[in-house]
């Protein structure tokens, strides 16, 4: 049998009427890089905030190792070791680029509640090391101590991977990383991608950019109208005349 | 680099406890060198280092922090009443009486966020106020106030075999009356050792976390974090604060009253962190030094001390100077602590630390620019012992 992650279970999502998803069942493989794509409005973003605890589904479960997330608290899911990325960034714009990274290690190392109000920031020395260094992978070094209002809007991007990536997830979702991204950048963003992915994390990733998808996917599960209507590789996906109709015919690649 | 390191503050709460316990000499050019207020200095500084932990670090607006610090008046009072003339009981009821109230009323506030918070602590406090004058009389004697009487019982001082004389001896710590200039010392010693702790908060990751809710609440969930937990701990401590405050004010003079929860208390205690710069570890001691300054010094001047100080003008122009100053003080000091307070908000939103960061930036030298430092600094401090130039956060 192969190792399920996340196992979404016949879930509807219905807004006063409107059948955000409907009958959605998805497996994520560990250690795949799987992508959800889908015109505007297919029900993308909804489905990855049913599986942050940001909304309910109105039907059907989540399953994420075998845990049951519905009813959970976000902050219950996150502890479980699913992280989202976030597609505006939503960072700490009063602290530090090196305290927002911080943040998310505190939870990850000290759980959901801690007071611990008795130990020195500054003595916590491998909480430091470790977010600099993972700052300084993302070419951020030079920006530690700045106020993160103050960054630029990549910038803001890559401080939001980082904040995710140092939690060490075990199921990263990002919300399409590259949305409004200059194609230079796109493109290191992609190369960044797939080191994050050689080391073998489940990524989720919801994206519009085709190139991005193709260069990055194992697989691909096409949504629209709150529908799945195909998935499968690359390649599979690439060739399925209800995709082309569905997607790719209206948005060139 | 997280954040000041362990030296700087150690100076900087040595320079705080010098500063303190030099009040009575510091003090003496601006009238204001007596016990009496000096110790309302040290009493009110408390508060607002303890309101401080919860709105400057949480953003969460209290308006109704004066119950905390009733509820410590009237505990100490019930604790001399009960138990001993001794502080120590006193002041150790009055905190885990005034943590008891904040842990319910807060665990109720803090399901709501923003204004509502506001709203539903400020109901809390009405409420504990219109109590304290009706129902609950025998337990805080109403209008009267509460009062410690000769006839107490006092079961531990009884226990020890201690004496009283004809005369009821004032609260004391083991002979260390709590009155006069030793009383003074003592509100001192409470306020370096509270000035400590909130630095120690402020410097944690725990402190860290609450300003992190403070930025940004609803990513916090999102990060891993339960913040009502955070949210609660840091209005449980400050209200211990300000029930020390409470049990404080009590020491130096054993009687409680209802009008010390009513709202204008609580907003007193916001006026004070707000002037001296919410978030900053000294605002709120400069801010409540100034208050009650004004309350008590710029309420005292009267037309013949105001002939006095302008006497050297010549006698017409003096005449116009006294008649509009005379506005100012005396029963007007209010207008000038508006106008202070409306021009400190406008053009320092920092506070007056914001103004002192200012200075110190345009002071400092070039020698190490483009270092932008977090908000939890204490600028001034830093620039005492290193002119370090550096940037803070304009406040929202």
């Amino acid at each position: 049998m192969e190792d399920i992650v996340l196992h979404i279970d016949d879930v509807h999502k219905h807004f006063a009427g409107l059948h955000a998803l409907s009958d959605v069942n998805l497996d994520i493989r560990r250690g795949e890089t799987h992508a959800i794509i889908g015109p505007n409005g297919a029900g993308k973003s909804t489905l990855l905030n049913v599986c942050i605890g940001r909304l309910e589904p109105s039907q059907g479960k989540v399953l994420f190792e075998g845990t049951e997330l519905t009813g959970k608290q976000p902050h219950q899911i996150n502890q479980l070791g699913v992280v989202r990325v976030f597609q505006t960034p939503e960072i700490f714009e009063d602290l530090t680029v090196l305290e927002n990274v911080v943040i998310p290690m505190l939870s990850k190392r000290d759980g959901a509640f801690s007071l611990n109000f008795l130990s020195r920031l500054d003595d916590q020395a491998d909480l430091e090391g470790e977010a600099v260094k993972m700052l300084t992978d993302l070419g951020m070094g030079a920006h530690l101590q700045q106020m993160t209002s103050a960054l630029s809007r990549g910038d803001k991007r890559r401080l939001e991977l980082a904040m995710g990536l140092v939690q060490h997830p075990k199921l990263l979702l990002l919300d399409e990383p590259t949305a409004g991204m200059a194609r230079a950048d796109t493109n290191a963003t992609i190369e960044l991608l797939e080191q994050i992915k050689g080391t073998g994390l489940t990524i989720v990733i919801i994206e519009h950019d085709m190139h991005v998808v193709f260069s990055l996917a194992d697989r691909i599960t096409v949504l629209a109208g709150g529908r799945v209507i195909a998935q499968g590789t690359p390649d599979e996906i690439k060739g399925n005349p209800k995709v082309i109709e569905a997607y790719l015919g209206e948005e060139p690649v | 680099m997280l954040s000041n390191n362990k030296t700087k503050d150690v100076l900087l709460l040595v320079i705080f406890a010098v500063f303190v316990f030099s009040g009575p000499i510091l003090m003496t050019p601006f009238g204001a060198a007596y016990p009496d207020l000096l110790q309302k200095f040290a009493i009110f500084g408390l508060f607002a280092i303890g309101f401080n932990i919860l709105f400057g670090l949480t953003g969460y607006l209290s308006f109704g922090h004066a119950v905390f610090l009733g509820v410590g008046s009237y505990s100490a009072v019930w604790a001399f009443k009960l138990f001993s003339v001794n502080v120590i009981p006193a002041l150790a009821l009055a905190v885990v009486m005034s943590g008891i109230f904040a842990l319910l009323i807060g665990f109720v506030s803090l399901r709501r966020a923003g204004i509502y918070f506001s709203i539903l602590t400020l109901a809390f406090a009405q409420m504990s106020y219109n109590l304290a004058y009706s129902v609950l009389t025998p337990i805080t004697n109403g209008e009267t106030g509460l009062r410690v009487l000769r006839q107490d019982p006092r079961y531990l001082d009884a226990a020890f075999g201690a004496e009283i004389g004809a005369q009821l001896p004032p609260p004391s710590l083991f002979g260390w009356v709590m009155t006069g200039w030793s009383g003074f010392y003592f509100c001192a010693i409470m306020l370096v050792l509270g000035f400590a702790l909130s630095m120690v908060i402020f410097r944690s990751p725990f402190g860290m976390t609450l300003r992190a809710i403070k930025s940004n609440q609803n990513r916090m969930g999102y990060t891993g974090f339960n913040t009502r937990p955070y949210l609660l701990s840091a209005f449980v401590i400050s209200g211990m604060y300000a029930g020390l405050a409470g049990g404080l004010m009590a020491a130096t003079d054993p009687l409680a009253g209802a009008e010390r929860m009513q709202w204008t208390a609580s907003g007193e205690v916001v006026l004070m962190t707000i002037l001296g710069g919410a978030g900053t570890l000294l605002g709120p001691v400069l801010g409540a030094g100034l208050i009650k300054y004004f309350e008590n010094i710029f309420s005292s001047y009267n037309t013949s001390i105001l002939n006095d100080i302008f006497g050297f003008l010549p006698d017409s122009i003096q005449y116009v100077v006294v008649e509009i100053t005379s506005l100012f003080v005396g029963e007007g000091w209010h207008l000038t602590l508006g106008l202070l307070f409306m021009i400190v908000v406008i053009f320092l939103p920092g506070g007056l630390m914001e103004g002192f960061t200012r200075i110190a930036r345009i002071k400092g030298t070039a020698s190490s620019k483009g270092v932008a430092n977090s908000p939890q600094r204490d600028v001034v401090a830093e620039s005492e012992i290193k002119a370090t130039p550096s940037n803070t956060q304009p406040a929202e």
